[in-house]
């Protein structure tokens, strides 16, 4: 792919920005080291031509979105790796106290359950029930958001994790 | 199938498995370059699927989890994830 490295660097540089003004907005933060974090967005950018979706840069990927649903940046593991190990599995996402310089951001082990091991989820398959509820409930398997409606948003409002990321609760 | 030589120091036979767009994998042959020793490495994101299947099994058999970067040392032993002192202590 030839693609003038000026061109590139402008849209490492637009997703950049767009990634950081929502993840300030809903509760999450970039890694502060801006020269780390944009490599990891130029590999989401990379991933986005491969695959047609933003798979995890730092993970690889099967080509079959089905099997890399749970990878999508941001993955199914983002938040409980902020909660345990203050970074997500990249460091593309960090916690606050990592973002003070309150904690050194280092390498984490990789929660995602190995090959042969992954469950690949089922669209419409309730995890458990809402005992008293006529309308479904849609969670957020990124970041938990629960809503009451017929159908699971377009986009999470919290995390923006697209429609496909939701399941029936 | 597409594994890259960087010539250097010998010391002993080292296979890295990376992929072309993890930072920690490339932090690894940053490393790896500065320590100035001889190693292969495959960029697995970018191998056939044939190939990849292939090196997943391989990889499978030193870390079940077949994370990135997984560097093996002569076939022997490996080191998971950018992990700096046990590279040097390895390598020494």
């Amino acid at each position: 792919m030839n693609v003038n490295p000026e061109v590139i660097a402008e849209a490492v540089e637009v997703l950049y920005r767009t990634l950081n003004q929502e993840a300030e907005s809903s509760g999450y933060h970039l890694n502060p080291d801006a020269g780390f974090t944009k490599d990891l967005v130029k590999g989401l950018l990379v991933n986005t031509g491969r695959y047609g979706y933003q798979s995890c840069p730092c993970r690889l990927s099967s080509g079959r979105k089905p099997e890399d649903l749970d990878i999508i940046c941001p993955c199914d593991y983002r938040d409980p790796d902020l909660t345990e190990f203050n970074s997500c599995y990249c460091a593309l996402y960090v916690s606050e106290k990592a973002l003070r310089g309150e904690v050194r951001i280092q390498p984490i082990p990789e929660r995602r359950p190995p090959p042969g091991k992954r469950i690949i989820p089922k669209a419409d398959t309730a995890v458990s029930s809402f005992p008293s509820s006529k309308i479904p409930v849609w969670r957020c398997k990124v970041c938990g958001y629960l809503c009451a409606r017929e159908e699971a948003p377009e986009v999470c409002p919290i995390c923006k994790a697209k429609k496909d990321r939701f399941e029936r609760f | 199938m597409k594994i890259e030589h960087v010539e250097g120091k010998k010391k002993g036979k080292i296979m890295l498995y990376a992929l072309s767009t993890c930072v920690w994998c490339n932090k690894t042959k940053k490393l790896l370059n500065d320590m100035g020793v001889d190693y292969h490495y495959a960029n697995v994101d970018q191998l056939s699927d044939e190939d990849r299947d292939k090196v997943e099994k391989e990889i499978a058999k030193w870390n079940p989890s077949v994370s990135f970067p997984t560097i093996v040392i002569n076939d022997s032993s490996c080191v998971i994830g950018f992990n700096p002192d046990e590279l040097n202590d390895k390598l020494k």
